[in-house]
């Protein structure tokens, strides 16, 4: 990957996931063959880059009205009831640091709210200095035919120069794009049914 | 409490293993009254659907009485009940449509991965069968664990026989659900390949649904009696050209629905080795969709086509000109069992349908292995076990 396109700012990657792949930041996200821009959100490009950054985004239709998911997300702390992967949320104000499970113990990231339209979307970025660099955004939208909300989540992120070997150790075994996935299923499973399916017999003490 | 476990190819035993409990607010737990071998069991049985672990509890039709109940659970303890073998939460998209056994909610999250390799899709979670469909421990035991209780389960009214009404838990439904695929209309002839349990209902069912005639097919001369009682005419394929006997039985037009109650268990179902699996099925599966192929081929002009018959994996040699030149309608899946619970425990009730015809031997729990080796290796006289917990073994 060319040395220049780490330069991209972060905002640009999170913006090139969702948007057409050829739309969002010109030839520095394209492949070099040019071809006129197609509907598909850019994360699903077989050829991409964002600028050093890794991406995972997923999108699920939830039968629920968008206020709920959104209420869901804008107290951060209640996310711990289904995301698997988290092991805590920190809350002050919309400072949050989400502290995440990895077979190495856990990682804290220090986060910020840097965008809160109500029933609509919710982002959060890193704080200057940390340890990484990562934005995650929750959008919202009317799913068509009254099947409720579709949620489109994603991050990207991009470890500083530095902590990048220690980052990558311990998130190993652990691939973010289906985590993100599981997670954002086990989030609709609540929100539809009330509780998490499970085939075990017996309750976890 | 007693359970029958799978530990490897034809090696099922009666093992003693932690009582269920209650783990989710909709669950219920169901003391089993009486649970039966499947067909698909037998699959699981020659071990050629490789998600199972050693250990699993076996068995998706089952019946029994409430004895836990969670917080939301709109069961009470005491009721009698039928549990589907789809669980399914009632509340997603696919539940709201009545395709219950594609469920978006049941299946856990971390067992779908597999499936959508193999299928794009994660169906709903199903008891006692491979970890594809959840791993939920099954009901060929003395208790289970039953999730969205408030969906699944029929109330049975007492005084009505438990195997009366058993079926409602998979067969029965999955026959009923293979006529009503083939879209019958009154006068309709409708062929039917395999006269084993789905097959013997669905012929049930297509005479119920106005079929004119249908004509029943297999090669085992009880299970082709069983399907001559129902009010079939039979083939029997060892003996009979099929496609020239179905041609001159339906003055030369071919019949207007066919129904494949044969199916094919993949080989491919293995999670560990998806890939590898699929590779390797490529031009393996010829002989085993060998039913289906006859009635693609078999089927008149712009017919319909119905698979209830399990098909897991990849099909060599899938007449594919044959569908589309002839402009054939193909309608299939698991069954959607809580779609047809309500309707056929009325008909059984109103003495329309009986199913107890089909059970022709009864076993303590304790001798399900018996049960399993003679359900396998004696087809044409064993045509459907029913276990009992509780009662002594032999
Ligand atoms: N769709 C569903 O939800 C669902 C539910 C239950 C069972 N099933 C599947 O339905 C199928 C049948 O189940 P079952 O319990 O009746 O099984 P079974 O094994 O008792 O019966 C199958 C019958 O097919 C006959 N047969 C085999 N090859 C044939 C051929 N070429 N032509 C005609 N007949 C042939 C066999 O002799 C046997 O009698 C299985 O694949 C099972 O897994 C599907
Ligand atoms: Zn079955
Ligand atoms: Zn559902």
């Amino acid at each position: 990957m060319p040395r220049r396109q780490t330069d991209l700012p972060l905002a640009a990657a999170v913006l090139a996931l969702t948007v057409g792949a050829g739309l969002a930041a010109g030839a520095m996200l394209k492949s070099p063959a040019r071809r006129p821009p197609d509907s598909a959100p850019g994360r699903t490009a077989r050829r991409s880059h964002f600028g050093g950054y890794q991406v995972a985004g997923r999108t699920v239709t939830i039968a629920a009205p968008r206020s709920r998911i959104y209420d869901m997300w804008r107290n951060p702390d209640r996310l711990t009831d289904f995301m698997e992967g988290l092991a805590a949320v920190q809350v002050s104000g919309d400072d949050v640091t989400w502290v995440i499970d990895t077979p190495d113990g856990h990682l804290a990231v220090e986060t910020r709210l840097v965008e809160d339209r109500e029933n609509e979307a919710l982002a959060w970025r890193s704080v200057p200095g940390a340890d990484i660099e990562i934005e995650a955004k929750v959008q919202l939208r009317d799913a068509p035919a009254n099947r409720g909300t579709e949620v489109e989540a994603h991050i990207a992120w991009r470890p500083q120069a530095g902590t990048v070997g220690q980052w990558a150790a311990r998130l190993r075994g652990t691939d973010p794009k289906v985590r993100g996935k599981q997670e954002l299923k086990r989030l609709k499973m609540l929100l539809e049914t009330g509780e998490i399916a499970t085939s075990s017999n017996r309750r976890a003490d | 409490m007693r359970a029958l476990t799978w530990h490897g190819k034809h090696d099922v035993r009666v093992d003693t293993v932690p009582d269920p409990q209650i783990v989710n607010p909709r669950d219920a737990i169901i003391e089993v009254t009486a649970t039966a071998i499947c067909g698909s069991d037998l699959h699981l049985y020659d071990a050629v659907i490789p998600g199972l672990m050693p250990g699993d509890i076996l068995g998706h039709e089952f019946m029994g009485r409430v004895v836990d109940t969670g917080p939301k659970s709109t069961l009470k303890k005491g009721d009698r009940v039928v549990v589907p073998f789809t669980i399914s939460c009632g509340a997603c998209f696919f539940c709201q449509q009545q395709q219950f056994s594609a469920c978006d909610n049941s299946n856990p999250v971390e067992k779908q991965e597999a499936s959508e390799l193999l299928y794009g899709h994660a169906m709903s979670g199903l008891f006692g069968y491979s970890h594809m469909t959840g791993g939920y421990p099954g009901g060929q035991a003395e208790y289970v664990r039953v999730p969205f209780s408030d969906v699944g389960p029929v109330v049975i009214p007492d005084g009505v026989p438990d195997e009366q009404v058993l079926f409602l838990s998979d067969i029965l439904p999955t026959g009923w659900m293979a006529a009503e695929n083939a879209d019958i209309r009154p006068g309709d002839s409708v062929a039917v390949w395999g006269c084993g349990p789905v097959g013997l209902f669905a012929v049930q069912s297509a005479l119920l649904m106005g079929a004119g005639q249908v004509i029943a097919i297999d090669h085992y001369p009880h299970r082709l009696a069983l399907a001559r009682s129902l009010g079939a005419k039979v083939i029997d394929f060892k003996q009979t050209h099929v496609l020239e006997a179905l041609m001159e039985m339906t003055g030369g037009i071919g019949p207007d629905a066919v129904i494949d109650a044969v199916g094919m268990e993949s080989h491919g179902f293995s999670p560990d080795n998806l890939m590898d699996a699929l590779k390797q099925k490529v031009g393996i599966g010829a002989d085993r969709a060998h039913a289906l192929r006859m009635a693609l081929m078999a089927v008149r002009k712009g017919g319909r086509v119905s698979i209830p018959g399990v098909y897991g994996g990849l099909a060599d040699k899938f007449p594919l000109g044959a569908l589309m030149e002839k402009g054939l309608q193909i309608r299939t899946g698991q069954t959607h069992v809580q779609k047809y619970t309500r309707e056929l425990l009325h008909r059984i009730l109103e003495g329309e349908i009986d199913t107890t015809f089909l059970i022709s031997h009864r076993l303590a729990l304790e001798d399900a292995p018996t049960g399993y080796r003679n359900f396998h290796g004696k087809q044409d006289e064993w045509t459907k076990v029913v276990l009992t917990p509780g009662a002594k073994g032999t």
